[in-house]
């Protein structure tokens, strides 16, 4: 990137919006409380972030060779980001992480525990999830 | 060149973020989330990479990190969950 | 059969648009690899695949792609203000919603979105209720906001794949 043409810069200024959407993303999952909350910032911002740099290098490249390869990165990561996030945040409520203690409401946990009376062998809604 | 040198620095910092969290994090779901983060931050770092060098080997890699940090992710999901991997 | 064709064609079509190269040797190896996936997804159930190739379901999708992409941009830009300011102005806590969408496919492409959405991942999906982690409970009837906005992305996702 010597020379300074119209694509250039904007690949420039998507791939440094990207780059500081990635710090902030990454400056929440250490500040903030508890487990949920880490995931839910950290899982919007960093993707949002490396999405942006994704696009940078289609910018920067066009569709050819890189450009293509970079829209099919762009997609695996929207498509399985926030699934990952789902993931962990059910699997850390069922391993009994509590929530925050200043936590307004907990209705999961609420229902949770009348199912819990409920016989253990009856299957939670898997099918529905995936 | 110095720009995507910036960038890099950028998000080598937020990796060490990350890695902060793997080590202090109290909970198991906290080191979890962070190695998922730490997978996606270096698909990033292979974008950078790739307009950096020109050489469409780093956007291969970054393709493979996704997929494969994803399946990491949900296997230790499950494993926190205390399900088997095959459910 | 029809679905492992179609899942063929889309996976070695992917291949194809990674590799980039008409080596013989690459082609060969990608529709080995192809055949094998198609035929180890059999057991899944992907009804989803028929349905967007009806046209006006594909205009929909893509007029979904922009709406989607702003309330992300909402999200990112929500989140940064909460996480540099600070006092750590969050008000977190898992609220209950309920959807009216019946196949498996929309109900995921819903909770997905919902975790883009601004303060908001969707942590399970029990029957038809959602339990949605938020990182700020409005003070006043958190339920009945919440199941607003989850009205809005069902219309949109109702035309696309239901």
């Amino acid at each position: 990137m010597t020379e300074w043409t119209f694509g250039t810069v904007a690949a420039a200024v998507v791939m440094a919006a990207g780059a500081l959407f990635n710090l902030l993303g990454c400056i929440g999952l250490v500040r903030l409380p508890d487990v949920y909350n880490r995931v839910q910032a950290s899982t919007k911002c960093v993707t949002l972030g490396t999405l942006l740099l994704l696009t940078g290098v289609i910018i920067l490249f066009g569709f050819g060779s890189m450009g293509v390869k970079a829209l099919v990165c762009l997609w695996f990561v929207a498509m399985t980001s926030p699934t990952a996030a789902h993931a962990i945040g059910r699997a850390a409520h069922r391993s009994g992480i509590r929530l925050w203690e200043k936590s307004v409401c907990d209705e999961y946990a609420k229902d949770r525990e009348g199912a819990v009376e409920a016989p253990a062998g009856s299957p939670p809604a898997e099918e529905v999830a995936r | 060149m110095t720009f995507l040198h910036v960038l890099m620095a950028s998000l080598v910092v937020s990796m060490f973020l990350c890695l902060y969290r793997v080590m202090a994090g109290p909970t198991p779901a906290d080191r979890t989330v962070s190695v998922d983060i730490l997978g996606v931050l270096m698909v990033g770092f292979c974008a950078v990479l790739t307009a950096m060098t020109g050489r469409d080997v780093y956007m291969i890699v970054g393709v493979s990190w996704s997929l494969l940090s994803f399946v990491a992710t949900l296997a230790l999901a499950k494993h926190l969950e205390g399900r088997s991997f095959d459910d | 059969m029809f679905r492992v064709i179609a899942t063929f064609v889309f996976a070695f079509l992917v291949y194809l648009a990674v590799t980039w190269s008409l080596d013989p040797a690459s082609v060969l190896i990608g529709a080995a690899a192809s055949l094998a996936a198609a035929v180890a997804m059999r057991p899944l159930e992907l009804e989803v695949a028929p349905l967007l190739l009806l046209p006006h379901r594909l205009l929909f999708a893509v007029i979904y792609v922009p709406v989607l992409l702003w309330y992300v941009i909402r999200a990112n830009l929500d989140v940064a203000y909460r996480v540099i300011h600070p006092k750590l102005p969050i008000r977190p806590g898992i609220v209950k919603a309920r959807t009216t969408l019946k196949t498996a496919a929309a109900r995921v492409l819903l909770a997905n979105s919902i975790t883009l959405t601004p303060g908001t991942l969707t942590v399970d999906l029990v029957g038809d209720a959602l339990y949605i982690h938020r990182i700020a409970v409005p003070e006043k009837e958190p339920e009945a906001e919440m199941q607003r906005s989850i009205e809005h992305f069902e219309g949109f996702i109702r035309r696309i794949l239901e």
